[in-house]
């Protein structure tokens, strides 16, 4: 039954210690911290955590798209200097050609190959054929539909027969029926035997995914980017989601990378500048966060196991793990084992008024180490005015480049909700509000 | 430098007989320069694209070459090509490197920026599969590139035929230089004054630039649809060409593409795959080819030292008399530059509206806007010339004329792009407020159109710079008519071969055109972007 598993064989792709670090000035970020991973024969390896963890970029660097910064990556037990030819990889935004058709974007990997052209075109349209793309050769990609635009990426990757498949967030861009069908069709044609293809490494942010489809889950989490457990997800296939045992591990794996709720300083984290971490404002409407609270208010004893609230609201894991954690850090709720409850705070807001919340809010976030220090920043500025840059600058100090902005429309937006801080636009610049002062 | 003795090219005729020949004549070296001009874009495109410290001094050296004015290329040009070459060949070449030197930019422009926008992933799945740089240009970057390649081909060509007239007839020093050629048969025809021969030329030229419009450029734009990137089939209508209809359709081309062409092309992609393997990864250190591009850096610092020193001692060589024209001339300039804005400002906003927002005045007035704007200004100055030659400040008159001629259709088309592109759910909104036709247009539709009006006018101005330079020095009917401004210093400096005065006054006109579009244009650019773009 477990023919996956059961063909386990010798190490394929592996990863020791790898390193991602980006340099700052004197500031270094670590994207990556010392992550060792082995993808053997035959094995179904899911890499699954939050955004921003850098499972995308482990991908690139066991591919040999990227360098790492430190550290090796070795295939078949030889060192990996250059992109891996034994590889392929399916890409999130399929990352086909417009120009070509369906056949000729299938074509295109195996004449770089030197596949005379006849063998390449029966191979392609073999595979088109497997897939259930029949009939639509000689579709250019924007006639299809974004599952069929998959397994065009889909055709394309067997195509070249690959030792070893590398599928990036492969069904996050379709819609959630043509990404259920298309995940079924892909472990159906594994199984089958159908491909020669044995070994496949899936990015996934979407936890029940991962249980559904791998042999074994890598837990990561972020800041730094680190694996913090390996799993094995002993289930025999075809997985039922709504079987116990199923439903057993997906809790586990919420309870892993929901983690347990810290006490308040160490939630908190340090003040920037100072020794220690900064906790950033994570990238979360407000609105979604009341509408999780509320939930939560109408559970009995205002609790809920994660993965139940997630199917229950429709919620994708990634986007209800942020929202916990911000809950976490505002003080409304405490995680504990895959088990959320709201706080009597918690409780207070969801229930409280529109304004009555805006003060909660506010009293909260005056609390948060990062919002304490602009607060003081502008209170102590000429005319309790500062420009973007000013702040921009002290931030980069604190966060990698490309998370500066994030934090900074984070903080606008949370902000203009508290009237704690407000921003001019026009001006670029933040200004204190009276009730921040 | 010394100068030899009179040269005097080839008699220009100026019978209509010999104008296809003539036309076939400019043709070619408007096609050699293009050809030119292209090759250079793809190369110096790429270097800057692909190598970040080459990307370093490429872009902002571009940026210089392209507001380099066209008749300051040419003493350096055919100095340079005198020394090595015949006189007849050295013209021949220097009048195509000149026409290069109005088309290679915004070309080079166009490929950079199409090779620096390449989606993330794509180029990720070009190297997952090890497409070799071959099939990479041909798979992704060419096809990626081409609808902006072909776009900014057909202006390059619009900017070849303007200065055809200064690319072959040109006066360096003593040294008087023609070409057979349209161009220079319509400046003789001007400088005699010869009304018949200026229309013969005139038709000749708008034939000439009509039949490269129907067969060349709107079958391959029609052509280029197919390389649309968007996923999803855009409301635009897509360009169409019934030439490009025919040729498809036609049997033997098809024949011909599956007999020689496909067969040709698999041939052609295995040799070159096999030549040319995949690019290996760039290691973390940067340790090869260091030397090469040390030496290389080397060399051009020396030159630099070197062209700095030079430059110096002609700085200081000038009279400041001559200092004092430069000031005087970039402020005439400024200012004829100024109203030619504001004229085209003031009729391509109301008209381009009104095309933009009713479909059938478009497609009344769309085809015969384009064919007068791809007539070259510069054809026409000569009979406008005639016209206002005996008034007062006629030249001024004519100078303007010209900077706006050549300038206006760019203003005019973005204009005509931002007004289409005006949302219908806020016309509605506008008609169910009940603005009145001065609120409407304050609140809705100059607002919408800002960022056009301001890229055109980028355009339109930087080209009113540069159209100074033949608009304020003309040779009619055997005289030589000048009026102050630093176009006319630029070309009287070249004429008479008066080299630190012509270095001078080129390099402040660099100087204040760059100096515009930094402090004004950039930031009311900006402006545009993050306030007024529609998303």
């Amino acid at each position: 039954m477990d023919q996956a598993a059961a063909s386990k064989g010798a190490p394929l792709a592996q990863l020791s210690h790898i390193s991602q670090i980006y340099t700052n000035g004197r500031k270094r970020f670590v994207a990556i911290q010392d992550v060792n991973l082995t993808v053997s024969e035959g094995e179904f390896v899911a890499l699954v955590g939050p955004s921003g963890c850098g499972k995308s970029t482990l991908l690139r660097i066991l591919t040999g798209l990227q360098p790492p910064t430190e550290g090796q990556v070795l295939y078949r037990g030889d060192l990996l200097n250059d992109v891996n030819p034994h590889a392929a990889i399916v890409f999130q935004t399929f990352a086909l050609f417009p120009w070509l058709t369906v056949q000729e974007n299938v074509e295109v990997a195996l004449k770089a190959r030197e596949v005379p052209a006849k063998m390449r075109t029966s191979r392609a349209l073999d595979l088109l054929d497997r897939v259930g793309l029949d009939g639509f050769e000689t579709a250019y990609p924007r006639e299809l539909s974004g599952g069929m635009r998959q397994k065009v990426g889909f055709a394309r990757a067997m195509a070249i027969e690959p030792e070893l498949l590398c599928l990036d967030e492969p069904f996050s861009a379709l819609d959630v029926l043509s990404a259920e069908s298309l995940r079924g069709e892909l472990l159906e044609l594994w199984q089958s035997g159908n491909i020669p293809t044995r070994t496949i490494l899936m990015v996934s942010h979407n936890i029940e995914e991962v249980v559904l489809m791998a042999d074994r889950a890598v837990i990561m989490d972020k800041e730094p980017g680190r694996v913090i457990a390996n799993l094995n997800i002993g289930l025999a296939h075809p997985r039922q989601r709504k079987d116990q045992a199923f439903l057993e591990v997906v809790d586990r794996v919420y309870g892993l990378l929901a983690g347990q709720t810290q006490p308040e300083h160490i939630e908190l984290g340090a003040m920037p500048g100072e020794l220690g971490r900064l906790r950033g404002l994570p990238d979360v409407p407000i609105n979604d966060l009341a509408g999780l609270l509320e939930h939560l208010a109408e559970e009995p004893n205002n609790r809920g196991d994660l993965y139940r609230i997630a199917e229950h609201l429709g919620l994708d894991s990634d986007h209800l793990l942020t929202l916990v954690e911000a809950a976490e850090l505002l003080g409304f709720a405490t995680v504990a084992q895959g088990d959320i409850t709201l706080t009597p705070l918690g409780e207070t807001f969801a229930e409280a008024s529109i304004l009555a919340r805006k003060e909660i809010f506010a009293s909260r976030l005056k609390r948060f180490p990062f919002y304490k220090w602009l607060l003081s920043m502008l209170r102590e500025a000429d005319q309790h005015r500062l420009r973007r840059g000013v702040i921009q600058t002290a931030l980069e100090r604190e966060f990698p480049p490309d998370e500066v902005d994030q934090q900074l429309n984070t903080a606008i937006d949370w902000g203009r909700y508290t009237e704690l801080v407000s921003y001019d636009d026009d001006d670029d610049v933040f200004y204190l509000e009276p009730a921040g002062g | 430098m010394r100068v030899p003795a009179v040269v005097r090219g080839p008699a220009i005729s100026l019978s209509p007989s010999v104008l296809a020949l003539y036309a076939a004549f400019s043709l070619g070296r408007m096609l050699a320069a293009y050809v030119l001009s292209l090759i250079f874009a793809l190369v110096y495109g790429r270097l800057a694209a692909y190598n970040p410290r080459a990307e370093q001094v490429l872009m902002p050296l571009l940026d210089v070459l392209q507001s380099v004015p066209i008749l300051s290329f040419l003493p350096v040009v055919l100095l340079g090509l005198t020394s090595i070459l015949p006189q007849g060949a050295a013209a021949e070449i220097a009048s195509i490197v000149l026409i290069f030197t109005s088309q290679a930019w915004n070309l080079t422009f166009a490929w950079y920026q199409s090779l620096t926008t390449i989606p993330k992933e794509l180029r990720e799945a070009s190297a997952i599969y090890r497409l070799g740089p071959w099939m990479r240009f041909k798979t992704l970057e060419l096809p990626f590139a081409a609808i902006s390649v072909v776009w900014n081909s057909m202006m390059s060509w619009a900017g070849g035929w303007f200065f055809l007239m200064a690319a072959e007839t040109f006066t360096v020093g003593q040294r008087d230089f023609r070409l057979p050629g349209l161009g220079s048969y319509l400046a003789v025809a001007a400088n005699q004054g010869n009304l018949t021969a200026i229309a013969w030329g005139i038709g000749t030229l708008i034939l000439l630039i009509v039949a490269l419009d129907q067969l060349v450029w709107r079958p391959l734009l029609a052509w280029t649809e197919r390389f649309k990137l968007e996923m999803v089939g855009g409301d635009e209508r897509p360009s169409t060409s019934w030439f490009y209809e025919m040729i498809r359709e036609a049997r033997l081309v098809g024949l011909f593409t599956d007999r020689v062409w496909r067969p040709l092309g698999e041939a052609l992609d295995r040799s070159l795959n096999r030549r040319f393997p995949p690019l290996t990864r760039p290691r973390s250190g940067r340790q090869s080819r260091n030397w090469l591009f040390t030496a290389a850096a080397g060399i051009f610092w020396l030159g630099m030292i070197y062209g700095v020193d030079r430059l110096i001692g002609m700085l200081l060589s000038l009279p400041l008399f001559e200092w004092g024209q430069v000031g005087l001339g970039l402020l005439a300039t400024l200012a004829r530059v100024l109203i030619s804005l504001l004229i085209a400002l003031a009729w391509t906003i109301p008209v381009g509206v009104a095309i933009g927002t009713n479909p059938r005045l478009a497609g009344i007035l769309q085809p015969i806007v384009q064919i007068t704007a791809s007539v070259p200004a510069t054809a026409l100055f000569p009979a406008f010339l005639l016209l206002v030659v005996g008034v007062t400040g006629g030249l001024n008159i004519a100078a303007v004329f010209l900077m706006l001629m050549g300038t206006q259709w760019y203003l005019l088309f973005n204009i005509i792009a931002g007004a289409a592109a005006i949302p219908q759910d806020l016309k509605y909104t506008a008609t169910m407020l009940q603005l009145g036709r001065w609120e409407r247009w304050r609140t809705l539709i100059l607002p919408a159109l800002f960022p056009y009006i301001i890229t055109g006018a980028i355009t339109a101005g930087g080209g009113a710079w540069n159209a100074s330079i033949v608009a304020e020095y003309v040779q009619f009917s055997g005289k030589t008519l000048q009026t102050t401004g630093i176009g006319a210093l630029i070309s009287q400096a070249t004429a008479r071969g008066n080299y630190p005065l012509l270095l001078v006054s080129t390099l402040s006109l660099i100087l204040t055109v760059v100096l515009i579009n930094r402090l004004f244009w950039r930031r009311l650019y900006g402006l545009a972007e993050s306030r007024y773009r529609m998303e």
